[in-house]
């Protein structure tokens, strides 16, 4: 990356801020990040909201598939923020179109537990125009994930 | 798709408008989420989300998140894998993958319509599409593989 801008710490946070903290259904599922150089950490934050089988309990398959999928796109939306960051001279405040998804593949490994789940994406690869990203969630260990999966976006 | 059944069939609607209810109040991510009961059959059912500007997902273009429609698609095949005829007394996803076709329309309804159409002792498989009006100009489709639960051990 040829590096014309040097950002400071508090403009990368007001960049990662805008661009997570507008979206409706980030908020309503109570999806929250960090960020990790270029890579995003994902917390989703246990409410009774997600269960999704209250016998067991475990939480809703269907919230914990999307919650996989923000944090893919926000993983994806973050590594292009960061490019137009560093390579404008003065960057103008605005990001590139959101990636649409293509497809999603989800594998459930284990059921959710009631409690907070963490996951965080791996970019295969990212062309010009389709992106190719693994992302795993998990609970109690790193090297337990509940649930994985696999995506196609497209960028342009 | 080259599934006649799932093609051709036009579930009845719901005879007790109850079932909704009962679906929904066991399930609170998707009670959240205002997803309802519109019908269901043997081995098929039909599930709707109603817009809600909470679940945008994109606000320049006040589209639906896709998330909502994996929750949708997940919870209308898993209610398809409850109504086939190996009756489980529940069900849970193994995997699900969607395909998406267009971005959902503002302001408009998704329904989604599941097929189990194949169920084995431990597994049922499942396609099922998501769409406003026409299931013939689908938002998403989706494919899936549910384990099946018996109560007091397998079948």
């Amino acid at each position: 990356m040829s590096t014309v801008n040097t950002p400071t710490p508090q403009m990368l946070d007001d960049a990662f801020a805008a661009l997570t903290e507008k979206i409706p259904y980030i908020s309503f599922l109570g999806v929250t990040f960090q960020r990790r150089g270029d890579e995003v950490s994902a917390l989703l934050t246990y409410t009774p909201d997600l269960i999704g089988n209250p016998i067991l309990p475990a939480l809703h398959g269907g919230a914990t598939g999307a919650f996989l999928e923000i944090t893919a796109i926000t993983s994806l939306t973050w590594v292009a923020a960061l490019e137009r960051i560093h390579s404008k001279p003065e960057w103008d405040g605005t990001f590139a179109p959101q990636p649409k998804t293509v497809d999603f593949s989800i594998d459930y490994l284990r059921s959710g537990k009631p409690q907070d789940a963490y996951a965080r994406a791996i970019i295969l690869r990212r062309g010009r125009r389709v992106a190719n990203v693994r992302v795993e969630a998990w609970q109690d260990e790193r090297s337990k994930p509940f649930i994985a999966a696999h995506g196609h976006f497209l960028l342009s | 798709m080259t599934d006649d059944k799932f093609k051709d069939s036009i579930v009845p609607p719901l005879q007790d408008d109850n079932e909704d209810g009962l679906l929904m109040s066991a399930l609170p991510h998707s009670r959240e989420l205002g997803m309802r009961l519109i019908s269901r059959a043997d081995d098929e059912a039909v599930l709707m989300i109603p817009y809600d500007p909470k679940l945008i997902g994109d606000p320049q273009t006040g589209v639906m998140h896709g998330g909502a429609i994996t929750a949708l698609l997940d919870t209308c095949c898993g209610t398809a894998v409850m109504m086939s005829s190996k009756k489980p007394s529940s069900t849970a996803t193994l995997d699900l993958r969607i395909n998406y076709m267009k971005p959902a329309t503002p302001e408009k309804s998704v329904y989604a319509h599941a097929h189990c159409y194949r169920a084995t002792r431990s597994i049922g498989f499942v396609r099922a599409i998501a769409y406003h009006e026409d299931r013939d100009d689908p938002i998403a489709t989706a494919s899936a593989a549910f384990i099946l639960n018996f109560k007091g051990g397998s079948a």
